[in-house]
């Protein structure tokens, strides 16, 4: 507590007053859905050890930036201690012990796993959420002050639908030449993803929830969906709420992304408007986010976890550790550490306000480690 | 005055004698279907349908007109309007006539067309997909110089099937609570659209195809559109084929457009990414647009509404109707009048002098048309 004021007071002192405003802002809680009645998640053991975390490396660039958030960790001399297991997109499925480690600790820290395309092989990413019924994912898309992009005021959080709609792997060939896939659109699935985005929304001091749908041509697909959030935006009434159809919300997105809050859509438009709000506040690189279900938690760069980098880009090792480190902010914040968290986003942002240690997507050649150390050195100061 | 017919024929007779030198330009062997056969008919007039439209629609289709006509374009007319009773054939507001038309002339031009709200009808554009069999819908978009958006190099073709995929309506609740829905792809029409993305990039002079999927989730439907795409790609080796999932491909686009040439996509991927590509060059009101249908069947239309707020006030923006005209044009193979057309917009919306009210300026219809064909 002294810790934060006082370095609170140090940056007032010194007149920079974009620090203050970030520490106030930003605090991202994730509040745990169904808490009213189920245990809270601890911090620490009974014993004072620090709390264990599942660590899943993953593929490509993934235990690259997962041991960027180890060493960053370390530093900071954060109470958690990890976990790692080894899991590679073309297994067949997770290994047991890793989901009885994630059981136990209930929150996991994971890079990104392949999915071999059109192998007949579910991707293990979707296996993990279905299995541990991770029903929201949470991408949050904002402008990082320093990071030039074509749009700015950019601060949308989309919360996405994660276990049925398109994704539901239920496909068949009915004859040669002829497939068909089934999207599968639940009350109950919808209902709960509108309770977590309004409760996020209400708790997190957000004005406005839009659903996102495409309900004049699915009808009955996603005129279920809408039907559920509008029953439950009448029990938020301070908070607003709108409709916009898919393909009007991204061309909205691209021109005019400011009028948009928290979002809250199916599985297939969650992906797609997620993935183009990163684009627009700064890239996939750099955003952060999770699964998060009612008893378990995973977190992992934001957008397109399935996107683990190009083979040359493991090798010259410059993947952008930003949207890991942000992430596992969050989980600091779930783990009730707030102070951590804030710490460890402060030194994050001013990294990249400064500009001097940016790596290839963000415009700049530094390695991945070069922008680890300089994320230590301002932990440090 | 007959110094002025004659000139006049002469050109009239010129023009035709190249445009029935290029269609008969060697690579089209295979897609007779895609071509326009010019046989000699007595006017050397090609016959297209106009659909005016409702709301702004009459006033950019008189736009189009008058820009025509000063080009010299040779394209006659045929006006038809939607009817004001349901017709008991097409189960809609469209006359079998007007369907009759488009299939006879095989080139046409629709404005926006307002569905009116009830039921026992379907929807306008419902009815011309489906009696017109218009399976691909192709947008070229590109940023107009002199209209700044945030993006300045855009310059991209997005093709979208239109027929099948997840719009195919066929849902059905299985228990209180629970819906499913059906998201149909066939071979047949997977290869239709890709063969026509294919010869649309060969003749354009596009040098690279990407096929946009999410065949790592959704492996057998979109498995099947990305094999369909990459058996035509065989055929064409000098064209670049490459795959992109989805949501890299949105990242992509929003970050730096320049890195896709043309789109091929199912349905729904198709419907979102080309409306993310209008936003990209400032919105549909500049968007245009063309539908292929079976047997060489062209409809060129204007996507964005029919803004009854500002329906009879010479207010409208023709330019979404104009380009779209253009790239009917340019299907017809009348590339010369094409390109003329096209650059006197492109110029006339770079000066700035006279634009329409959603561009940000304050002139009206008239004069902005009056502009265009001053710039021709």
């Amino acid at each position: 507590m002294a810790q934060r004021t006082a370095s609170i007071l140090k940056n007032f002192v010194s007149g920079n007053p974009s620090h203050l405003r970030s520490c106030l802002r930003s605090i991202t809680y994730m509040p745990r859905p169904g808490y009213n009645g189920s245990r809270p998640v601890t911090p620490i053991t009974e014993e004072g050890r620090p709390r264990p975390v599942t660590l899943i490396p993953g593929d490509g660039i993934g235990p690259l930036v997962t041991g960027a958030v180890e060493q960053v960790m370390d530093t900071m001399r954060a109470p958690v201690s990890f976990e790692k297991f080894e899991v590679h997109g073309n297994m067949s499925g997770i290994p047991q012990e890793v989901m009885d480690s994630i059981k136990k600790n209930k929150v996991c820290l994971k890079g990104g796993l392949i999915t071999p395309v059109g192998g007949g092989v579910s991707s293990l990413n979707v296996m993990l959420r279905k299995e541990l019924d991770l029903f929201v994912s949470l991408v949050n898309c904002f402008n990082l002050p320093g990071l030039p992009t074509r749009h700015d005021k950019v601060d949308i959080v989309v919360i996405r639908e994660n276990t049925e709609g398109e994704y539901s792997g239920l496909e068949h060939e009915v004859v040669p030449g002829v497939v068909e896939s089934l999207k599968v659109i639940t009350k109950f699935c919808s209902e709960r993803i509108a309770k977590y985005a309004f409760e996020y929304a209400h708790l997190n001091n957000r004005k406005t929830v839009t659903a996102v749908h495409k309900a004049n041509i699915m009808k009955l697909a996603d005129g279920l969906f809408l039907e559920s959030c509008r029953e439950i935006a009448k029990k938020y009434p301070d908070i607003k709420y709108n409709e916009i159809i898919v393909d009007n919300c991204c061309m909205q997105l691209v021109s005019k992304p400011e009028q948009f809050d928290v979002m809250v859509t199916p599985n297939l438009y969650g992906n797609l408007v997620a993935n183009t709000a990163a684009g627009i506040a700064g890239g996939t690189g750099v955003m952060p986010g999770g699964n998060v279900g009612t008893e378990y938690a995973i977190f992992e760069q934001g957008a397109s976890a399935g996107n683990v980098g190009k083979p040359k880009m493991v090798e010259k090792k410059r993947a952008n550790p930003v949207a890991l480190l942000l992430s596992s902010a969050m989980m600091l914040r779930h783990l009730q550490l707030p102070e951590y968290a804030d710490r460890l986003e402060t030194a994050v942002k001013r990294v990249i306000c400064e500009g001097k240690y940016r790596t290839k997507d963000l415009g700049g050649s530094n390695t991945t480690q070069e922008v680890v150390d300089a994320v230590i050195s301002a932990l440090e100061s | 005055m007959a110094s002025q017919i004659a000139r006049r024929l002469l050109r009239r007779r010129v023009t035709n004698e190249i445009f029935m030198t290029t269609t008969r330009s060697p690579s089209m062997g295979l897609f007779s279907s895609f071509d326009r056969n010019y046989s000699s008919c007595s006017s050397n007039l090609i016959r297209a349908t106009l659909f005016p439209g409702d709301g702004i629609g009459p006033e950019i289709a008189e736009s189009v007109k008058k820009v025509f006509s000063a080009a010299d374009v040779p394209i006659e007319w045929e006006e038809h309007f939607v009817g004001t009773e349901v017709d008991p054939r097409t189960q809609s507001f469209v006359t079998w006539e007007s369907l009759e038309s488009v299939r006879r002339n095989k080139v046409g031009l629709k404005g926006p067309m307002a569905t009116p709200i009830g039921k026992g009808h379907r929807s306008l554009n419902l009815t011309l997909r489906k009696e017109l069999n218009l399976y691909a819908n192709v947008r070229p978009c590109y940023s107009l110089p002199g209209y700044k958006t945030r993006y300045d190099d855009v310059n991209l073709v997005t093709i979208r099937e239109n027929t099948e995929g997840e719009y195919s309506g066929l849902e059905h609740q299985v228990v209180r609570g629970v819906v499913e829905s059906l998201k149909i792809i066939t071979r047949q029409a997977s290869l239709r659209v890709a063969e026509y993305a294919f010869y649309y990039a060969k003749t354009h002079g596009r040098k690279r195809v990407s096929a946009v999927h999410k065949a790592n989730i959704m492996q057998k439907t979109d498995g099947l559109f990305l094999k369909c795409c990459r058996e035509v790609a065989e055929k064409y080796p000098e064209i670049k084929y490459e795959e992109v999932v989805i949501d890299n491909c949105c990242m992509m686009l929003v970050k730096n457009p320049t890195l896709f040439d043309v789109l091929v996509m199912p349905n729904l991927y198709g419907d979102i990414i080309s409306d993310l590509c209008a936003g990209l060059i400032g919105g549909l009101g500049l968007t245009p647009s063309l539908n292929i249908g079976e047997g060489g069947i062209a409809l060129a239309e204007a996507v964005h509404g029919s803004a009854p707020d500002i329906a009879g006030k010479n207010l409208a923006n023709p330019t979404a109707l104009l380009l779209s005209a253009v790239s009917m044009l340019h299907h017809l193979d009348l590339t010369d009048k094409a390109d003329m057309i096209q650059d006197a917009v492109l110029k006339t919306i770079a000066e700035g002098k006279y634009r329409t009210g959603d561009l940000g300026g304050s002139a009206t219809t008239t004069e902005f048309t009056k502009a265009i064909i001053g710039h021709l």
